[in-house]
């Protein structure tokens, strides 16, 4: 049975880190870093491995720093 | 950390679904961490590179924190005076029929100093798409009060909260130029959560194809949240915004293809 697999790619150094895609995505596969980049925001990251690639967070991040990706992947 | 979750088959060119526009300078956006500016301009951009007319757009840039749109949007921008890009906007269509124009200006610029402006380019009919974005403050200047802002909404020039008695009623502008004949599209919209975004592109999509027809202003008003003129977290600002701005300034169509639609019961929730 094919599934649909998502992951998400995000630009850590233009993050401003204001959680708006955390409360956007249905799966919680963000979450804030500890750590700070060099503006010194705390960034978003992933934090599982759920990512359906809905793109919702990607939609709501004001400074477009996550690029998403999709694919049919068939389950072995 | 994040690597550990990487899926890196799937992480292949061919599979990318989403990513920022090009049309967007590589960057990074001066405004505040979850304003509503980053979002507008990046949906504004993409219609464009949708309907592929970057190299025929005009925008105007307007005074406030948005002055700067200029430094981002990859197309052919003008500076306005305070509240009188309407003005240069109409200038510009009538010099250039052909061109697609556009104001993208805060509730400042087009609702204080620039309402004259903006009713009489509205009333003229002028052909180009006014986006407005409204979050109920003068955001850049440090969080005065504007005529927008809500009634017992505190900000820094009425630090015991807007008193309709003494300081007027917040000015709902989008409401006030559907009434005129010259408005072909009016709606508001907003931002905040990722089915509204997909409306707000939307109208954007609709806004400039109705320029290619000839028939008069598009308005578009963006309900955003400011987080540091409101002094919340961006995620609390959101909902602060939903609670409060979303009653006063109801979001959907006002006016479409000329015809005022009837206000229907509206649903600002996130997810709906």
């Amino acid at each position: 049975m094919a599934k649909i697999k998502g992951d998400i790619v995000i630009n850590v150094e233009r993050c401003k880190g204001c959680e708006v895609c955390l409360a956007s995505c249905p799966t919680s596969v963000i979450g804030m870093a500890k750590e700070v980049n060099s503006k010194g925001y705390h960034f978003a990251i992933k934090v599982n491995d759920t990512c359906t690639g809905c793109m919702n967070c990607a939609l709501v991040c004001p400074d477009g720093v996550i690029t998403v990706y999709r694919a049919k992947v068939t389950a072995e | 950390m994040e690597e550990q979750f990487a899926k890196l088959d799937i992480r292949k060119d061919e599979n990318i679904v989403y990513k920022r526009t090009p049309l967007l300078v590589d960057r990074p956006l001066s405004y505040c961490p979850g304003c509503g500016h980053g979002t507008v301009h990046r949906m504004l951009m993409e219609t464009l590179e949708e309907m592929d007319i970057q190299d025929k757009t005009i925008g105007i840039s307007p005074v406030g924190c948005s002055v700067l749109a200029y430094d981002f949007l990859n197309i052919d921008m003008l500076g306005a005076a305070h509240g009188r890009a309407p003005a240069l906007a109409t200038a510009i269509k009538r010099m250039w029929p052909d061109k697609f124009v556009f104001t993208y200006q805060g509730d400042g610029d087009l609702a204080a100093i620039g309402t004259a402006e903006t009713i009489h380019a509205c009333n003229r009919g002028e052909n180009f798409v006014i986006i407005f974005i409204n979050n109920g403050i003068y955001g850049m200047t440090g969080g005065q009060m504007a005529p927008t802002t809500l009634p017992g909404m505190r900000s820094s020039t009425s630090p015991y909260g807007r008193d309709e008695k003494t300081m007027g009623h917040p000015l709902r502008m989008t409401e006030l130029v559907a009434q005129l004949p010259g408005t072909y599209f009016v709606t508001r919209q907003a931002v905040h959560t990722p089915n509204h975004v997909r409306r707000t592109k939307k109208a954007l999509r609709k806004a400039f194809e109705n320029q290619k027809l000839n028939v008069g202003i598009s308005f578009i008003e963006v309900v955003s949240n400011c987080n540091s003129g409101w002094k919340m977290t961006p995620v609390n600002s959101n909902k602060w915004m939903e609670d409060n701005m979303f009653p006063y300034y109801p979001l959907g169509d006002i006016k479409v293809d000329g015809k005022i639609v009837e206000p229907k019961a509206v649903t600002a929730k996130a997810g709906e």
